[in-house]
């Protein structure tokens, strides 16, 4: 077959091109390159820095096999920076990898590879795609601590049928283990922690630079709505969060509630970040349907939670109203809803507003949305 | 098929016979006084002599460079800042990046610099130039030919009419894209500073020139051991200057035969290619242009994808401007000549030279055609 090989200049997406290599396949690599700072000046960190590019050409070198570069960063700019800023503007909390694989690598990309006559496009993801009577499955990583199905969840039937993950059924050791043994560069080099464009900088600077006008100041309030104290911007703050305040009262503080359209952050104990759902938008389903049995579910909802057990979940107006068996923490809108049964995810969408949180969620959110 | 000939191309078998010498026996220090030093630099001389007697001028009128990128901006920040007064420039929109670069450097420095807009085949009227110049304005800067569409820019005329109207402003052109072709006579040209580069005409990387005419003072950008009169230090480079000189006479003598041939395949190449591909623009068509140039915008084709099944195919070409990336951006010449972001996208580079042989431009063509469509 013809394989298109996402390389990002790291050690996973380089094993996978390696092992596609050593499967026999027809491999060509291509970098995407992504982005480009405001003054054009390079990236500092992440998948779209200069040098990663050149370790990836490097690699493909070492492997014998053709490599491009390909031009993103228009797209990039619109569909994943753009709405980056302006979510964290509207109060919430996005996750720009997974808008990079819905908008740039998983379609874009996808597109690209075909029409370069690829059979599949494979990536560096530490999660599985199996074929099980007719139908593809999108499976965890055998790895659970780098497991990234989370990250996947718009990935469809047709998507699917044309993507590997080839390093979704090693651990992390051995896809470091497997590069050093091919001789490869990136064996060793560090995992990126980074948001990639934002490099390692805070990312409110470049909300800042990018939307001036969200950073308008406002107050603290309590649950109660008292004045508590005063921030610089709604978009300096996540739900959850509990460092950088700016006020100080006995007992522990969290952000339970941001609302832009008054530029207020609400404060709450840790008992207040406390939902027992959330409504999800944008909802999709891996099988192209929702799953018919609702036994047996569990929902994440963020990259690094654990799947809460899911108690129901129901169609409504604007999305897809899920409730978790437990009240879950710092339920985020902006992040991504990921069902789960088992190892397999079903589908998912972002969260738009927790539900029945202990605190009575004001309606504003929702509205700002 | 090699069709990527105005970004490099490879050595001629009988430049680098000129240059084997350099790797054994010439390998002197032309600025030394003992044997090999002297050998070394009766070398360079000889190089050098050839050279001015190809471009008709003098032997101290040509400084040897690291290549063209070097001369360009020796040719610009050397003329402007002499004096350590900063003088103004005007230059055009289309010129290769080692203009426009060294030109936005020069404006933040404080400089002014003007750029002239090209009409919508690429050449830019000798008026559109003029009319930015006035008694600020110390170096006009414009390309002989360029390099993505070949279109030629009328220089000559240029020249002769600002040594008429303007008598403290100078006139320089990057002639790296036109040499193969084109036959460059200093003082039929007019111009006080010319840049050329070795490795577009079957010479080494590395390598290239500027003229200077008697008369004009430029400031270095190297300073050290006082080489090239004082005009560009640094160990002089024999091995690469004869190879440069080599290549400029094999060029200087087989022009017309290349000229006919390239023009020949290029022109067989754009006729097959039109018929295969319905809507296809040649970029510049009406405008007059080097015969090795093909710049074609191909309908509906995302041109980095293009450039990857071509490369699969075996057609080795450009989108116009590459970064150092690998990657491919817009075209900013395409776009200063009016043509849209999205059909800029669509541009493809074809560029033919030495190595073109009688039936590759129908041979390409077909195999562009398949590629693509």
């Amino acid at each position: 077959m013809r394989v298109l090989a996402a390389l990002s200049g790291g050690v996973d997406s380089s094993v996978a091109a390696a092992r596609m290599v050593g499967e026999g396949h027809e491999v060509i690599g291509v970098t995407m390159k992504l982005w480009e700072g405001p003054g054009g000046e390079a990236p500092t960190a992440g998948c779209c820095t200069v040098s990663d590019a050149e370790d990836a050409r490097r690699v493909a070198g070492v492997l014998g096999i053709p490599y491009y570069v390909l031009d993103y960063t228009d797209e990039f700019a619109d569909g994943v920076v753009d709405r980056f800023v302006a979510d964290y503007a509207a109060g919430r909390t996005p996750n720009p990898c997974i808008e990079c694989n819905r908008t740039v690598k998983f379609d874009r990309l996808l597109g690209h590879a075909e029409e370069l006559g690829c059979d599949l496009l494979v990536t560096g993801h530490y999660a599985r795609v199996e074929e099980r009577g007719g139908t593809w499955h999108l499976l965890r990583g055998v790895d659970r601590s780098k497991d990234q199905s989370y990250v996947l969840t718009m990935l469809g039937q047709p998507e699917l049928a044309r993507i590997r993950f080839p390093v979704g059924t090693m651990t992390k050791a051995e896809t470091r283990a497997e590069a050093a043994a091919v001789g490869l560069r990136t064996a060793d080099k560090p995992d990126s922690q980074d948001i990639c464009f934002v490099g390692q900088g805070d990312y409110r600077d470049l909300v800042r630079r990018l939307a001036p006008d969200a950073a308008e100041p406002g107050d603290v309030v309590d649950l109660t709505g008292e004045v508590v104290g005063s921030h610089g911007g709604v978009m300096d703050f996540t739900v959850g969060q509990r460092r950088g305040l700016g006020v100080s009262v006995g007992e522990a503080r969290y952000v339970v509630e941001l609302r832009p359209d008054r530029r207020e952050v609400v404060l709450g104990r840790r008992d207040d970040l406390a939902s027992d759902g959330a409504l999800v938008e944008g909802m999709t389903w891996v099988s192209g349907e929702p799953p018919v049995a609702r036994d047996g579910l569990s929902a994440k909802i963020r990259y690094r939670a654990q799947p809460a057990p899911v108690a129901s979940m129901r169609h409504v107006t604007d999305g897809w109203e899920v409730r978790f068996e437990e009240a879950e923490p710092a339920v985020a809108p902006g992040q991504t809803l990921a069902v789960y049964r088992d190892e397999e995810v079903l589908g998912g969408g972002i969260i738009r507003r927790p539900v029945g949180q202990s605190s009575g969620w004001s309606s504003s959110a929702s509205a700002a949305s | 098929m090699y069709l990527d000939h105005a970004a490099t191309t490879p050595l001629r078998p009988e430049v680098w016979e000129a240059m084997r010498p350099f790797a054994t026996d010439l390998w002197g220090n032309p600025s030394g006084s003992h044997t090999h030093a002297r050998r070394a630099k009766d070398a360079v001389e000889e190089a050098r002599e050839q050279a001015a007697g190809l471009l008709g001028c003098r032997p101290a009128e040509i400084v040897f460079t690291g290549g063209g990128t070097e001369s360009d901006n020796l040719a610009i920040k050397g003329s402007l800042l002499r004096g350590g007064e900063l003088a103004g420039l005007v230059t055009t929109a289309i010129e290769h990046e080692a203009v426009l670069d060294a030109a936005e450097w020069l404006q933040k420095l404080g400089g002014t610099v003007r750029h002239a807009q090209p009409d919508r085949d690429g050449e830019v009227a000798v008026e559109e130039v003029l009319e930015l110049v006035d008694d600020t304005i110390g170096l006009v800067s414009v390309m002989y030919a360029n390099n993505e569409t070949g279109v030629l820019q009328p220089v000559t005329e240029l020249a002769h009419t600002i040594r008429a109207t303007h008598q403290g402003t100078l006139v320089h052109t990057d002639a790296v894209q036109a040499y193969g072709t084109e036959r460059l006579d200093m003082d039929a040209l007019g111009v006080d500073l010319l840049t050329l580069a070795a490795h577009k005409l079957g010479g080494p990387k590395g390598v290239g020139l500027l003229y200077v005419r008697s008369g004009t003072a430029i400031e270095p950008l190297l300073h050290g051991g006082g080489q090239e009169l004082g005009r560009r230090s640094g160990t002089l480079n024999p091995m690469g200057i004869a190879g440069m000189v080599a290549a400029m006479e094999l060029a200087d003598a087989d022009r017309g035969r290349t000229r006919r041939r390239v023009a020949t395949e290029r022109d067989a190449f754009e006729a097959s290619l039109r018929s295969a591909i319905p809507g296809l623009v040649v970029n510049g068509e009406t405008a007059r242009r080097l015969p090795t140039h093909s710049h074609v915008l191909v309908p509906g084709v995302d041109q980095q994808i293009a450039l990857i099944k071509l490369d699969r195919a075996g057609i080795e070409a450009s989108g116009g401007a590459a970064c150092a990336s690998g990657a491919t951006a817009a075209s900013h010449v395409l776009l200063s000549m009016g043509v849209d972001a999205v059909a800029a996208r669509t541009a493809l580079r074809f560029t033919f030279g030495w190595t073109t042989k009688g039936g590759d431009g129908a041979k390409a063509a077909e195999a562009v055609a398949e590629a693509l469509t």
